[in-house]
């Protein structure tokens, strides 16, 4: 197999189970499977830059360019992936450039979904053979070109910051040899012979001090999101949705909305009334002055109130499917001398990205642009296609930046691509349309992290060990009503309902997990963390819950029942290290511990809280210990880590979308208030030293906090948190 | 015709004196830096200077500007070095950072701060940048970012 045959993706056939699990955080990474060849010259283009592979680009000043396959919306991949191909080129640091691919499901697939997509925090894991090819290749017949020219063995040139060297003295640069290299054939076999750096030799992988490639154009203004895209005669769509999820547009009176000055069409599509106008603010102004007619009659109509009470009814029945059934739960828990019960609830959450949904789409006869930052290229091309008629070819996807995601742009409804498509259909194409959804559409624009509610029963023995642990869960699936059910959801259970929970890490001789999936009109959707939002939450509580009956230390008691997972040790004993786990703590504090593996990661936290005067819980530190295989760039891994910190302590302390008679309630920052400076603890993260190949690191940050902040909360007053989020809730100090 | 002064520059608009200045900076002049992130001045996203003070641009009509505007593609350093202002250099050497979407008005709101404070302590800090959401969660580098400006324009 060659080089170039290895760099290519699979060719996708269908969207195949393990890719589709592997997004939702359930299986494989980075699977290298079968290729198909490559075109095998490199390409001169304009300005005497050579594209060596998809993924490399050389310019005559020497500039290496790397092709991102993976939309950055602030988890690093940029950073990640070139300096991946800087360290097999050993190029210098600041040579380095990048831009986003182009959509091709073939070429940039995502080789653990198989498919062109970002999610599962699998942008590095899913690379880190295929990156590091394309930088060996296009080394190889860059430093044979200098070899050639030379008159010289190539063994005898070295690389080191970009620059070749012979001992006779000769020195240049890839950008010299840029257009010769273009001649020579890539290498065949190498990848398996010369298998990549050794990691004792890494320049750029796991050392500090390499700054994010894109802190310039985040700095100065000058990073382009969808939102700053205009293109000439662009108009700007603001659409009127349903404020019921399924409701439609019965009737609409455009009078006053067209009197708007800068109005300029006003169409009806599926999902609502766009308003279009040559700006943004007078599409907002319009679609304010419109007066619409809602058909409620297939509508979603129901309220929090009533799904939870739904979703609570369900888990004290067994569950319509079972996830995972080890021993005998029940009859281990009939005979048991102690069995603990507890029940939880979760929200709905929003995603809320700071840039809130938008998408430019210039439709034409022959062909489709669309530019937005595009997660799920892979849907959202086909998905275009099938709507205008267009082969997927004609559609061409620019991605850029986007101001977050944390799932919200990775849809398999596409749904948000589709509205600005629609609108572009409505005007036959006429102007490119720029939809833009304003922060209240963003909060009431649905596909939520769904509602959960489990209960678990757990029993421990003499010695305080727990026998037994059943586990019910019932809430939405978020593969169910999509094109992608019949392939991700199997036996009834939907694997991204379960995870954490159905593959509980403690040895506990007998295990049931059930569910019971429920069906309600409100579109839900992975969100950060996607099932280990909730199960993690349960799971790390109820094991905290039970170390306390029996007496034992919740560390202690956790590294008991680990004593065959190597990773969740080394990271919870990290941790307790770190955090100086049971060392003295005033009056009015606590401090709680969770471990939890997600996307092939283990990550630990400490959370410190004080019980303020007033009742209220402030969180003073959070101390993280990952294991996420070999570290590609340390400082990313902190801040991912940070990150996830503040986006689960957001979460756990105050966020929810609620529904009155279906309506949502929340609509801007008020109402879903994101974390701010003022609630942000001091974190500190730790990663464990590994040789293994990278695993997730943007999601897994994330589940273990609210568990360990519940357990601090518990520690200090008493009190267990299950029904999230904990609100303006007052304590006592124990 | 409504005038006003933009990073140095005089500007002349033709809109209503309610059109905000979010949308004049972005839609008609260009100035994509300033970010529109909620529209009611609850997230911080929009701010630029006006007379040298953060202001939250979503919630300005055009009409009321009193002052010089600066956005984040006007804010330079004290010797218009290439580094641009000690702020810009201190997110950079600290990597702040993330998907950068806030990015612009945290600078400018710690700009604002670090011209009418020159050495704010955390509790400062957080009062003044309470008002600027990052969902990425990026506080701790912001506080960490503002300190390092305030040395460098000490230095």
């Amino acid at each position: 197999m060659s080089v170039l045959d290895r760099i290519r993706g699979d060719k996708p056939t269908d969207m195949n189970r393990r890719g589709f699990l592997a997004i939702a955080g359930g299986a494989g990474v980075g699977l290298m499977v079968g290729l198909k060849p490559f075109a095998a010259e490199a390409e001169a283009a304009a300005g005497g830059i050579v594209q060596f592979n998809p993924f490399v680009k050389v310019s005559p000043d020497g500039a290496i360019t790397v092709v991102v396959k993976h939309l950055d919306m602030g988890q690093g991949p940029t950073t990640g992936l070139a300096t991946l191909i800087a360290e097999e080129m050993d190029a210098d640091w600041s040579q380095m450039r990048t831009e986003f691919a182009p959509a091709d499901n073939v070429v940039y697939a995502n080789l653990a979904f198989k498919a062109q997509g970002t999610g599962g925090s699998t942008a590095m894991a899913n690379s880190w053979e295929q990156y590091r090819t394309a930088g060996a290749a296009a080394r190889a017949v860059l430093v044979k070109a200098a070899a050639d020219k030379w008159q010289v063995s190539q063994g005898e040139i070295t690389v080191a910051k970009g620059v070749l060297t012979h001992p006779s003295g000769k020195r240049g640069t890839y950008g010299e040899f840029a257009e010769a290299a273009s001649k020579i054939p890539p290498p065949t076999g190498m990848a398996q012979e010369t298998p990549y750096k050794e990691p004792e030799k890494f320049k750029l992988i796991g050392k500090e001090g390499f700054h994010r490639i894109d802190n310039d154009p985040k700095t100065d203004g000058t990073a382009i999101y969808t939102q700053d895209v205009k293109l000439p005669g662009m108009l700007v769509a603001v659409v009127a949705h349903p404020p019921r999820f399924g409701g439609k547009v019965k009737s609409f009176d455009d009078a006053e909305a067209k009197k708007v000055k800068g109005v300029e069409r006003v169409v009806q599509i599926p999902q609502g009334v766009a308003v279009l106008a040559k700006n943004t603010f007078a599409a907002i102004k319009g679609r304010n002055a419109l007066k619409v007619e809602w058909d409620d009659s297939a509508a979603e109509m129901r309220g929090s109130e009533e799904l939870l009470k739904m979703a609570k009814e369900a888990v004290s029945k067994p569950g319509v499917a079972t996830a995972t059934n080890k021993g005998d739960a029940e009859g281990a828990l009939a005979g048991a001398a102690k069995v603990i019960e507890a029940e939880y609830t979760f929200p709905y959450l929003a995603h809320a990205p700071m840039e809130p949904l938008n998408c430019v789409v210039d439709l034409k006869k022959d062909g489709a642009r669309l530019i937005y930052g595009a997660q799920f290229q892979g849907i959202d091309q086909p998905t275009v296609a099938a709507l205008t008629g267009l082969r997927p070819d004609q559609v061409k996807i620019e991605t850029v930046w986007a101001g977050g995601s944390f799932g919200r742009r990775a849809v398999p409804t596409a749904d948000y691509v589709t509205e600005a498509v629609m609108i572009a259909k409505a005007i036959d194409g006429a102007n490119p349309v720029k939809l833009v959804w304003t922060r209240e559409d963003d909060t009431k624009g649905g596909y939520y992290r769904p509602f959960y509610a489990h209960k678990v029963r757990a029993a421990i023995g003499a010695d305080g060990m727990p026998v037994a642990w059943s586990h019910r869960i019932a809430g939405q699936s978020i593969f169910a009503g999509t094109a992608l059910e019949a392939m991700a959801v199997k036996d009834g259970v939907d694997d991204t309902s379960v995870e954490g929970a159905s593959n509980l890490a403690y040895a506990v001789p007998n295990l049931k997990v059930e569910l019971t999936t429920l069906k309600v009109g409100v579109p839900v959707l992975w969100w950060r963390s996607v099932g280990h939002t909730h199960t993690a939450h349960v799971v790390e509580t109820m094991i905290d819950e039970l170390a306390h009956a029996a007496g034992k230390d919740p560390v202690e008691y956790r590294l008991a029942l680990l004593k065959d997972k190597p990773r969740h040790t080394a990271a919870l004993k990290l941790v307790a290290e770190k955090a100086g786990w049971g060392g003295k703590l005033e009056k009015g504090k606590g401090r709680g511990v969770a471990v939890h593996e997600s996307f092939k990661s283990v990550v630990a936290q400490v959370v410190e809280v004080t019980i303020q005067k007033d009742g209220g819980v402030k969180v003073d530190r959070v101390v993280a210990a990952v294991d996420c295989g070999t570290v590609i760039n340390p400082d990313v891994v902190r801040a991912q880590v940070e990150g996830g910190v503040g986006f689960g302590l957001g979460a756990a302390l105050r966020n929810a979308i609620t529904l009155d008679g279906g309506v949502v309630q929340e609509a801007n920052f008020d109402s879903y208030e994101p974390l701010r400076m003022g609630d942000m603890p001091k974190v500190e993260v730790y990663t464990v030293v590994s040789q293994q190949p990278p695993t997730g690191i943007g999601e897994p940050g994330v589940p273990p906090l609210a568990p360990a902040l519940a357990n601090a909360i518990f520690s200090a007053t008493g009190k267990r948190l299950r029904d999230l989020p904990l609100g303006d809730q007052k304590f006592t100090i124990a | 015709m409504i005038k006003l002064k933009i990073n140095g520059q005089e500007r002349s608009v033709d809109l209503d004196a309610e059109t905000p200045l979010l949308w004049v900076l972005r839609d008609e002049l260009g100035l994509t830096g300033t970010k529109f992130g909620c529209g009611v001045a609850l997230c911080g996203a929009c701010t630029v200077h006006m007379g040298g003070v953060a202001t939250r641009s979503c919630q300005t009509p055009i009409g009321d500007v009193d002052g010089d505007i600066v956005t984040i593609e006007g804010l330079v350093g004290k010797d218009g070095s290439k580094e641009g202002h000690a702020v810009q250099a201190a997110w950079r050497a600290l990597d702040v950072v993330q998907c950068g979407y806030c990015q612009s008005g945290q600078m400018m709101s710690a700009a604002s701060l670090l011209a009418q404070n020159k050495k704010p302590t955390d509790d400062e800090i957080t009062a003044a940048m309470n008002g600027n959401v990052c969902r990425c969660a990026t506080y701790q580098r912001v506080r960490a970012a503002v300190h390092d400006a305030a040395k460098r324009l000490e230095a």
